[in-house]
């Protein structure tokens, strides 16, 4: 029987010649990785086990950026914690406030060329899916898979199932990956892809660049998705030859293409061109809706960043839309490139100085408001449009607030005309 | 193994942001998660939980964030038992780490109501409700969980599989 891609790449890493859903393998790991809410407690764990080394320095990486800049003296000790084990240990990829390769953990890590087609990785934070745009099987785990991991090099893993989600056509103006994985998700729910792979394909994948495609799996978990993988092509060996020129000169990764008899579990046709502009309402990522259709809803405050929109694409295309443009009376917009790097581009392209034209606020990179950390908490009653990932109950602060998620052009379109707004309305 | 206590019922796609709201995660002491426990979904829950109670939810139970401090905050707020339709995946896992007995269970769910004392076995997979005197049978966990379950946790599997 054939296999997907990613049961393809879970086989490879479990040292089998096949495997079929279901089974439960043990698999090696290229990547393991953490941040400063997630890492502590492993670290703890690691300790507790009497464990001296991670298994490779060279393959864990840590990045503090969900309560960073630290916002007080508890995240603040988080923060040390990690950075102490990770000097001891010598992570050669632990990353450090305003260092140029710092970020968003899943803005950083493919940018600074670490995840390669073929690799499996296990991180602990539930967007690590992010990484199946570039080819690759990634999966979020807790802490105590994340301590283990650190120690053996390798996880337990249960063979999904999969979803084929064929994409055809051409995405129409101003529609983004964004758009697409709400749209995606709206059609199935925030279980519709529960413990399944999702596998995109189709003629369309080739309308997405590297940053739409990190866009869509990002919110592959977003419908309980183990994954969400992106066959490899031009557009993602274009992006490795960039960020990892060396392994990419050596050849030194894996394409990996399901075979013809591969089993999919269901098969989804989205057709790009229908795709309207989508927005979720509150309070699941699946309660989506036309953003044309959604009326009078006003706002007080638009985010744009995250793991999820916070790359050089997205910030381009908001200064773009900005550009003359004034954020709305009674709004407050606080824009956060994802990464050093797309903060220095967007200074040095001008684009900071559009979003302060336009009365925004920039923020350093950081996770910040998306949880509910810092950066932008709501208040009860306060309403948000925001391209980050989740709108769950009390996400963004008071149990009583609200968020909207969007792309980048309908939160700036709404920043602008301070209530849910498509760019056509600028 | 068996535990019994009074039934909390929830509805689907219970997230971990509700579970332990992440203004919480600053620290993953488990007193203070449990001390915030569900408070974003029912502030009551930490009043009224007493040792040995059964969470009963619909499907996706503990969708969203990896975050441990979820089990971990239930766990410590004296709850014996999970039972949902279904787990997202990353909660399913962390729960089974940190020890916090979880069964699969749709039927239950349709039937049980909030308040009822129920009583589960682990063994057998069977759950009664004592109040009403229906039993339901949960779906076993796969041969390579139970070795996990045994071991005591994922700490000590790996510990018995691998050099530390």
């Amino acid at each position: 029987m054939g296999m997907t891609m990613t049961q393809k790449i879970l086989a490879d890493h479990a040292g089998l010649p096949e495997v079929h859903a279901g089974d439960l393998i043990e698999a090696r790991l290229d990547k393991v990785l953490g941040n400063d809410v997630t890492t502590p407690p492993a670290i703890k764990v690691f300790e507790g086990m009497g464990a001296r080394k991670v298994f490779d320095k060279d393959k864990v990486i840590m990045v503090p950026d969900h309560f960073t800049p630290n916002k007080d003296i508890k995240s603040a000790e988080l923060s040390q914690c990690m950075r102490c084990f990770a000097r001891k240990q010598e992570i050669s990829n632990y990353f450090e406030l305003g260092q140029k390769e710092m970020g968003i953990e899943h803005v950083i890590i493919p940018d600074n060329g670490l995840i390669l087609p073929g690799d499996t990785i296990v991180g602990a934070d539930s967007h690590t899916c992010t990484y199946g745009a570039l080819g690759a099987f990634a999966t979020g785990v807790g802490s105590t898979d994340l301590a283990c991991a650190m120690v053996s090099g390798k996880t337990w893993f249960k063979v999904p199932m999969a979803i084929r989600v064929d994409l055809a056509r051409k995405p129409g103006p101003y529609v983004t990956g964004k758009d697409i994985i709400l749209h995606l998700i709206g059609m199935i729910g925030v279980d519709g892809a529960l413990y399944k792979s999702l596998e995109f394909f189709g003629e369309g994948v080739k309308e997405l660049s590297m940053d739409q495609r990190l866009t869509i799996s990002n919110m592959a978990i977003e419908c309980g998705a183990k994954n969400g993988i992106f066959p490899v092509d031009e557009i993602t060996l274009d992006y490795i030859a960039k960020t990892n020129p060396e392994r990419f000169a050596n050849k030194d990764y894996k394409v990996y293409m399901p075979d013809k008899d591969a089993q999919y579990d269901m098969t989804i046709r989205i057709d790009l061109d229908k795709v309207p502009l989508t927005v979720a309402l509150p309070h699941l990522p699946s309660n989506t809706r036309d953003a044309s259709e959604v009326k009078d809803m006003k706002i007080d405050q638009v985010v744009i960043g995250s793991c999820t929109n916070g790359r050089e694409e997205d910030i381009k295309m908001a200064a773009e839309l900005f550009a003359g443009k004034k954020v709305a009376d009674g709004v407050r917009c606080i824009v956060i490139p994802g990464s050093q790097r797309v903060y220095r581009k967007a200074l040095d392209e001008g684009w900071l100085k559009v979003f302060d034209d336009a009365g925004c606020v920039i923020s350093t990179p950081t996770c910040g408001p998306c949880l509910g950390g810092h950066m932008g908490v709501l208040a009860e009653g306060e309403r948000c449009v925001s391209t980050t990932n989740r709108n769950f109950v009390g996400r963004m602060g008071h149990v009583k607030s609200e968020v909207i998620l969007s792309g980048v052009p309908v939160a700036v379109a709404s920043a602008v005309m301070g209530r849910v707004a498509t760019p056509f309305e600028l | 193994m068996s535990v019994k206590g009074k039934v909390f019922k929830y509805g689907n796609d219970v997230d971990t942001d509700v579970i332990i709201p992440a203004r919480h995660l600053t620290s993953s002491d488990p007193v203070h998660l449990a001390s915030h426990c569900m408070e974003d979904i029912d502030p009551e829950f930490v009043k009224n939980v007493k040792r040995g109670d059964v969470i009963l939810a619909g499907c996706n139970f503990g969708c969203g964030s990896s975050r441990e401090h979820a089990p971990i905050a239930i766990k410590a707020s004296g709850v014996s038992l999970v039972i949902a339709e279904s787990f997202a995946r990353i909660f399913y896992r962390n729960a089974i780490n940190v020890g916090l007995p979880i069964m699969e269970c749709p039927e239950a769910y349709a039937i049980i109501n909030a308040g009822d004392e129920v009583e589960a076995d682990f063994d057998t997979g069977v759950i009664r409700d004592i109040t009403t005197g229906q039993s339901f049978i949960a779906k076993p966990f796969p041969e390579f969980i139970k070795k996990i379950i045994d071991a005591g946790g994922l700490v000590e599997y790996t510990k018995s599989n691998s050099e530390v």
